[in-house]
């Protein structure tokens, strides 16, 4: 199983690591605490969280996501109004303002592993790329962490 | 224009006026007026609604009476909200330790089309152990909901698909089943565990 995920990872890793022109600021983005939590099969959407930080001069927009693990990996925003009832949606292009991050972190943004193609086991890793606007991309090892992992650090 | 068509126009736009007033009192004030969203959930002894646990066993509002209760609702095909309140109540409950050994602490489904009860209790054995995992039938689940005064709505998603908003809030009920407070979605734990401290403090001095 590991393997297969790590055949998947690279192989995965050598498609998106075709050079890719014309980046202007994505070379910038440093991704930090990445984690996501293990899934129950393959049925369930999964979750992941980072921090994404852009070192650069310029603004930089992300603006999907990619994944061998899932179909249909998005950013989506969960929100919680004032009567308590939360609700979660897609969040579109993000945009990461010079020398700021942005942080992808339980009750707000994360990124939402929808259509699961591998279960995703705790002391795992999978690869995770970040497309960007200047079409410049980054792909991080996301470790997976237990279904009940509250955050990057144990 | 005749005296009697300027009349008639006065007691039509008066006849206007007036529905208007009434509309907007029927809406606002009246019996058409919406039901206030953020209502204190019922006591517990005045629920009626009949779930199954993670074990099989029928179970209901009665069920939770004689000891306190924590009641939350959710649905496992959730990866944010309800992860994070099932480990962030796991971590209160770790900190409670011994203290909590008769709390009951249920999570609802308000997905039970696709939360059958070995799902919830293949999802609740990852938490800590005190969580159940009730889940009922689309009726009961509506009863449930109204009594906690708990909304949900099933909302399509890209794909096919769909996700559920719902209340994400934490119930806290007194071992005679009178609501007791709530603790909000990701309220600190410095907040929570003394709330449930102090639900726990009120029922000792009860049956003491």
């Amino acid at each position: 199983m590991k393997s297969t995920v790590a055949a998947i990872a690279l192989a995965f890793s050598v498609f998106v690591g075709l050079p890719t022109t014309s980046s202007a600021g994505s070379e910038d983005i440093v991704v930090e605490d990445a984690w996501a939590r293990a899934s129950i099969g393959t049925n369930r959407p999964g979750a992941a969280y980072m921090t994404v930080r852009n070192t650069g001069p310029d603004p930089v927009t992300l603006v999907g996501l990619e994944t061998p693990l899932a179909m249909m990996p998005d950013i989506h925003e969960t929100t919680t109004d004032a009567n308590g009832v939360s609700s979660m949606g897609p969040v579109g292009e993000i945009t990461i303002p010079a020398g700021e991050s942005v942080a992808l972190e339980p009750g707000g943004m994360h990124a939402m592993l929808m259509r699961l193609q591998i279960k995703m086991v705790e002391g795992e890793t999978f690869p995770l790329t970040l497309n960007f606007a200047d079409g410049g991309t980054l792909t991080v090892d996301v470790p997976i962490l237990g279904i009940a992992a509250r955050g990057p650090e144990r | 224009m005749s005296r009697r068509t300027l009349l008639t126009y006065g007691a039509a736009i008066a006849g206007v006026a007036a529905l208007t007033l009434f509309i907007g009192w029927w809406r606002v004030d009246g019996p058409g007026a919406p039901e206030p969203v953020a209502q204190r959930p019922l006591p517990l002894t005045q629920m009626e609604f009949q779930m199954t646990d993670q074990g099989g066993a029928t179970v209901g509002p009665a069920s939770l009476l004689g000891n306190p209760s924590m009641v939350f609702f959710g649905f496992t095909y959730c990866p944010d909200v309800c992860p994070t309140t099932l480990s962030d109540i796991s971590g209160w409950l770790d900190d409670l330790g011994d203290d909590v050994a008769e709390m009951n602490v249920v999570f609802i489904t308000v997905d039970p089309e696709r939360d059958t009860v070995d799902g919830m209790a293949e999802y609740v054995s990852y938490f800590h152990p005190a969580i159940q995992g009730w889940t009922g039938t689309l009726d009961e689940t509506a009863r449930a909901a109204a009594g906690f005064r708990a909304s949900y709505e099933k909302v399509a998603v890209e794909g096919g698909d769909y996700t559920m908003d719902h209340t994400a809030s934490v119930f806290l009920f007194d071992a005679e089943g009178q609501f007791a407070g709530t603790i909000d979605y990701h309220e600190p734990r410095e907040f929570a565990v003394p709330k449930i401290r102090r639900v726990l403090a009120t029922t000792g001095e009860q049956t003491s």
